[in-house]
């Protein structure tokens, strides 16, 4: 079991380092060098090269890479071409949105999937079911942006309940920022509703014709207790897995729903540093994003694991 | 039980939006101003967040914007006509030959972290621009230099190579401002100038804080304002909401002019439309063929209608321009009508220059809106004289300027220009136009040989006569200066003559 | 007859997709109006006002160009599936068969895919290769492939631990022979069902690209870009911003739920 942990982990860095190596190279082949989007269309050739001196740009690709490896390993992950400040700062700054976004979008949608799903999968093929099957369907075919600007058109251009976009900082209040915050979660929360309310459908389902089910029944506990009680904690554990992957798939959905809604997270970083060419924060930020994925899957794994005896004997 | 259970969740929603909401007014109310004194904080919105706040070693404008004449001075300063002024240089003497230029430095002036301006400062913050090392983006405008002196403390004498007319007027740019030796390099991160604002913070993504300078050397055009705060909205649905709810003052340059109606309706509001520099130009690949036949480019000019660019692209603001040369330039002439839109005409003119039947090629357009619409507008009209335009869209900066500006390849494109006074750009070599025209940089030649502003302005006028010509590019029009602010906020600048947001006279008028 | 009154989604699934497939190849020879055809005069007309659906902000026929766009939506997530689906599928079986050290890589090399979020990969690769319909097909068809390499290979693997199939290896027939007679027609089923389900996917992303700026230039229009140039008009014009979102939903439901019924009938032992 621990060496099979070990192997598994051992895997997760070899993963990491060579997809930190292929996003170095993608990154360094890409059109466009920062020096000149920095500089400008005035700069003079030997401006340009001035610069690239001073940014190190002029170092062969192999060496950038080792020293920004190096630096990473020690806890520094480089500097901001065109901030000009620690990147490891700013991805802390960008995360006090985008991670207060993805929980308050996660909250959202497990207040919505889990209910429905436990009743649809109580009354199979009944009222229920036929509408949550029908939220589902529909929830997961709308793309989280466009939600996004549905949700803009009703409560700010037309309500003006709540902000079209922006953010006011947690320093402002965190009522304001939680406001900001909560349009765009609802628009990332949707899809991902439709799909833990099939998750928590199938699961209850299954464990409901499990045989300590039955066997609860047959005690005499009412059929609400049994759903509740012994049925819904043990469904939840795929359902749980599910969030746990979810994580990341509303971490990455925000580079789209920050976008539309103009809000200063993670996402928005990426997007910006594309069109910078700030290679350097790029890099730590898809390096950030495949960690995060990476080790979703293996805690997913890992809990796996330690839930079902089997898979421990079934080593590939 | 179960339904229960959905029904009480729904309602601890709704408690928790109540919440919310309760608490976000409280938060208004809190920051609501006490109705007495007139306010002396404004927060300024801006489209684009500045990448660094040095205007001395970056381009963009964004920079210049926060921080030129709040922050950072200059020897000489550009007013809100455009016109040069005396700033930390009190007043200079230039020989007759024009080769050498004697500044008296004004005494008793301080940075803000304290550091004394003299005429070694200046000095130093010369050469920083011209020296070998130097990451300048406007280094060739202090090319003409030969030697910086220092006589005395209040003494500033430069020596020129060649006669250079307009450096009065490029001392006056963001990228001349002067810094601070001690604490230059750290300029990007923690400006320190001699202006009226000190610089407070900076929350990467979101805002800028500066505060009034109190002991600002100039005491008549010290700021009236205690707290100036830039705030980045990149998206035009956002701005306007933030102008709205009052969360900005003032959009000096509001970014969607298709939302200037909704808030001409809001009576706390004014729209002010002036003039900034952005000439909008669709260049051509003079090197290529078909467009190294000028008659080629003129029928293109012939089957724009301008006005009708402006009004699909940009709402109907702007104003059409025949040449590279804005209505805020001294010296501009209006050359609109040198190849009106007439498609019968055009396609006569590319019937001689041997295209009856049209050609085809390929558009790099950026990605932002004004260009991708006025691109598709461009591209429909020239489809009615048989061009077929094929649009891609190049990602700007990094992409135009790795293949359009530096690699010459393209056929046509479009950007807005956003330097004042550069119709010198079809003068240099190499530029992206591939435009060679012996005469016309002769010209350019001369405009640097004369101080004389009258002399100047003549022949820059003989420029853009030639520009609108041999049209190197699609002249269409200038940006309009969407200003909106809050109608008791006085004192910002109507038009742009250079790229800015000058503070030091901006106050609440009640 | 019975299956579709048993799963009515699927009726419906498949309705709507004949429905948009229809329109999408009508577009090809009739729309209402020419599509790129601009009126400025008319620009940001509503629905009825002028033409069916409206006009946009050069004044361009809503409805026509919703009608091309569903061809282009359909026709690159289209490319991009298939192309995935056989380089997965290739590859998956390929794997299948050969196992030992290909697998690690194989997969190892499917991890490093899927670490990185689509939507990041996609942008890397618009600037790489700028943007357009190439684009937008090969950042799409990039992350179909380890879905369907992974797939075909844990379906794959089942069928070569068959008696049959260890039958076959025991006469001597060669692997490549297996995997065309033994494994594909038996994972046939699977593939098919994944591609329809994928193909809805493919629609959102391909949206999600073009609303980034990245799927085809102008002035072919797309719902994706349509809905990006609605957002500054949301006040004066919200159908701009309803109409190519309700396509890009209905589109990905109907591929759906026809994807859900298609597992029903082909691949009954799936629950869920």
């Amino acid at each position: 079991m621990i060496a099979l942990i070990v192997r598994r982990l051992a895997g997760l860095i070899v993963t990491l380092l060579l997809v930190s190596a292929v996003i170095f190279a993608v990154m360094d082949l890409l059109p466009g060098d920062p020096a000149s989007v920095i500089l400008g269309t005035s700069a003079s050739p030997d401006t340009l090269a001035a610069l690239q001196k001073e940014m190190g740009l002029d170092r062969p690709l192999a060496v950038r890479y080792v020293a920004w490896l190096a630096g990473v390993l020690q806890g520094d992950f480089g500097r901001s071409y065109t901030y000009g400040v620690p990147v490891a700062g700013l991805i802390a700054e960008r995360l006090s949105v985008t991670v207060p976004l993805a929980l308050i979008a996660i909250l959202i949608s497990v207040v919505l999937a889990i209910p429905l799903g436990v009743q649809a999968a109580r009354h199979q093929n009944g009222g229920w079911d036929v509408f949550s099957g029908l939220f589902s369907h529909v929830s997961i075919a709308v793309p989280a942006f466009w939600v996004g600007l549905l949700l803009i058109i009703l409560f700010s251009t037309t309500l003006g309940w709540l902000p079209a976009g922006g953010f006011p900082g947690w320093a402002g209040g965190v009522g304001a920022a939680l406001m900001a915050l909560l349009l765009p979660a609802v628009a990332l929360a949707l899809p991902q509703a439709g799909v833990l309310m099939r998750v928590t459908r199938s699961a209850v389902l299954e464990v409901m014709n499990e045989d300590f089910v039955r066997t609860a029944r047959a005690k005499g506990l009412s059929e609400q207790t049994a759903l509740w009680r012994h049925a819904v904690p043990n469904a939840l554990i795929p359902v749980v897995t599910m969030l746990g992957l979810q994580f990341t798939f509303l971490i990455a959905g925000a580079v789209l729903v920050e976008n539309v809604f103009n809000l200063p997270g993670l996402g928005r970083l990426a997007y910006q540093a594309l069109s910078q060419r700030d290679v350097v924060v790029m890099q730590d930020v898809v390096l950030f994003f495949s960690a995060l994925v990476i080790l979703m899957n293996f805690l997913v794994d890992l809990a796996y694991l330690l839930i079902d005896p089997r898979l421990r004997a079934g080593v590939r | 039980m179960g339904s229960q259970f959905l029904s009480a969740s729904t309602a601890l929603t709704r408690r928790a939006v109540m919440g919310l909401a309760m608490a976000a007014s409280l938060v208004l109310a809190a920051g609501m101003p006490a109705e007495a004194a007139p306010k002396t904080s404004l927060t300024l919105g801006m489209s684009v967040e500045p990448t660094g706040l040095d205007p001395t070693i970056a381009a963009p404008v964004a920079i210049g914007q926060v921080t030129w004449q709040n922050v950072f001075e200059g020897l000489t300063t550009i007013d809100r006509n455009g016109k040069v002024q005396p700033q930390l240089a009190e007043s200079w003497t230039i020989s007759p030959d024009g080769l050498i230029y004697t500044f008296k430095l004004r005494q008793g002036v301080t940075f803000h972290n304290g550091e004394a301006f003299d005429s070694a400062v200046a000095k130093f913050s010369i050469d920083r621009a011209r020296g070998a090392d130097s990451v300048n983006p406007q280094k060739r405008y202090f090319a003409a230099i030969d030697t910086v002196e220092t006589p005395d403390a209040a003494t500033l004498v430069l020596k020129l190579k060649q006669p250079a007319g307009s450096l009065l007027y490029w001392l006056g740019w963001p990228s001349s401002s002067i810094v601070a030796p001690k604490s230059a390099a750290d300029n990007k991160t923690t400006p320190i100038g001699t202006g009226p604002f000190k610089f407070v913070s900076w929350t990467k993504g979101a805002s800028v804080e500066l505060a009034r300078n109190p002991d600002y050397w100039n005491k008549a055009g010290a700021a009236r304002l205690d707290k100036a705060t830039f705030r980045f909205i990149a998206d035009a649905q956002a701005q306007a909401a933030a102008l709205k709810a009052g969360d900005v003052d003032a959009f000096p340059e509001f970014g969607a002019p298709e939302l200037i109606d909704s808030l001409k309706g809001d009576a706390r509001l004014a729209t002010v439309i002036g003039n900034t520099e952005l000439k909008v130009v669709a260049g051509m690949n003079n090197a290529k063929k078909p467009f190294d036949d000028k008659r080629v480019r003129q029928a293109l000019m012939m089957a724009v209608d301008r006005q009708a660019v402006i009004d699909g692209a940009w709402s109907g603001f702007g104003t059409p321009i025949g040449s590279h040369y804005t209505p805020n330039d001294r010296g501009y002439v209006d050359l609109t009508k040198t190849y009106p839109y007439d498609p019968q005409k055009a396609k006569a003119l590319l019937a001689e220059a041997g295209y009856p039947n049209g050609f085809s090629f390929t558009m790099k357009a950026p990605q932002m809106a004004y260009a991708q619409r006025a691109s598709q507008i461009l591209q429909a009209m020239l489809a009615e004289i048989g061009v077929t335009m094929t649009i891609e869209t190049t990602e700007f900066p990094a992409k135009w300027v790795a293949d359009v500006f530096k690699g010459g390849n393209y056929d046509m494109t479009i950007v807005a220009h956003a330097e004042p006074m550069d119709i010198d750009i079809y003068a240099r070599d190499p530029y992206y136009f591939n435009y060679k025209n012996p005469t016309f940089n002769e010209i350019l030649k001369k405009v640097e040989a004369t101080a004389d502003p009258a002399a100047q302005e003549k022949l820059y006028a003989e420029a853009q006569t030639i520009l609108a010509t041999d049209v190197p590019a699609l002249y269409l029009f200038v940006m309009p200066k969407l200003g909106v602010w809050d109608k008791k906020v006085a004192g910002l600048w109507e038009n742009e003559p250079i790229p800015s947001n000058v503070l030091s006279e901006v106050h609440w008028t009640e | 007859m019975s299956f579709l009154r048993r799963h009515p989604t699927f009726l419906v699934g498949l309705v709507i997709t004949l429905a948009l497939v229809a329109l999408a190849l009508l577009s090809l020879v009739w729309t209402p109006m020419p599509p790129t055809r601009m009126q400025i005069i008319h620009k940001l007309k509503p629905p009825m006002a002028h033409g069916l659906l409206g006009t946009d902000q050069f004044g361009r026929d809503v409805a026509s160009m919703l009608m091309v766009g569903a061809w282009n939506s359909l026709s690159t997530s289209l490319l991009a599936v298939a192309l995935g689906a056989t380089l997965g599928t290739g590859v998956g079986v390929l794997v299948a068969a050969i196992r030992g050290v290909t697998e690690t890589v194989v997969m190892r090399f499917c991890d490093i895919i899927f670490a990185v979020p689509p939507i990041l990969s996609a942008m890397l690769l618009g600037a790489f290769i700028g943007s357009g319909r190439f684009t937008a097909i090969i950042a799409i068809a990039v992350f179909m492939v380890p879905v369907f390499a992974r797939l075909t290979l844990s379906a794959a693997s089942q069928i070569w631990t068959r008696d049959y199939v260890m039958a076959a290896i025991g006469m001597g027939r060669n692997r490549a022979k297996i995997t065309v007679v033994h494994v594909l027609p038996n994972i046939a089923n699977q593939i098919i069902v994944q591609v329809t389900i994928q193909l809805g996917l493919a629609i959102l992303t391909e949206a999600g690209l073009s609303f980034l700026g990245l799927g085809m230039p102008p002035p072919a229009p797309t719902w994706g870009r349509m809905l990006s140039d609605a957002q500054t008009f949301l006040g004066q014009a919200p159908w701009l911003a309803l109409l190519p979102g309700l396509a890009i939903a209905l589109a990905v439901m109907g591929l759906n739920m026809l994807g859900d019924g298609l597992r029903d009938l082909l691949d009954p032992r799936d629950p869920s």
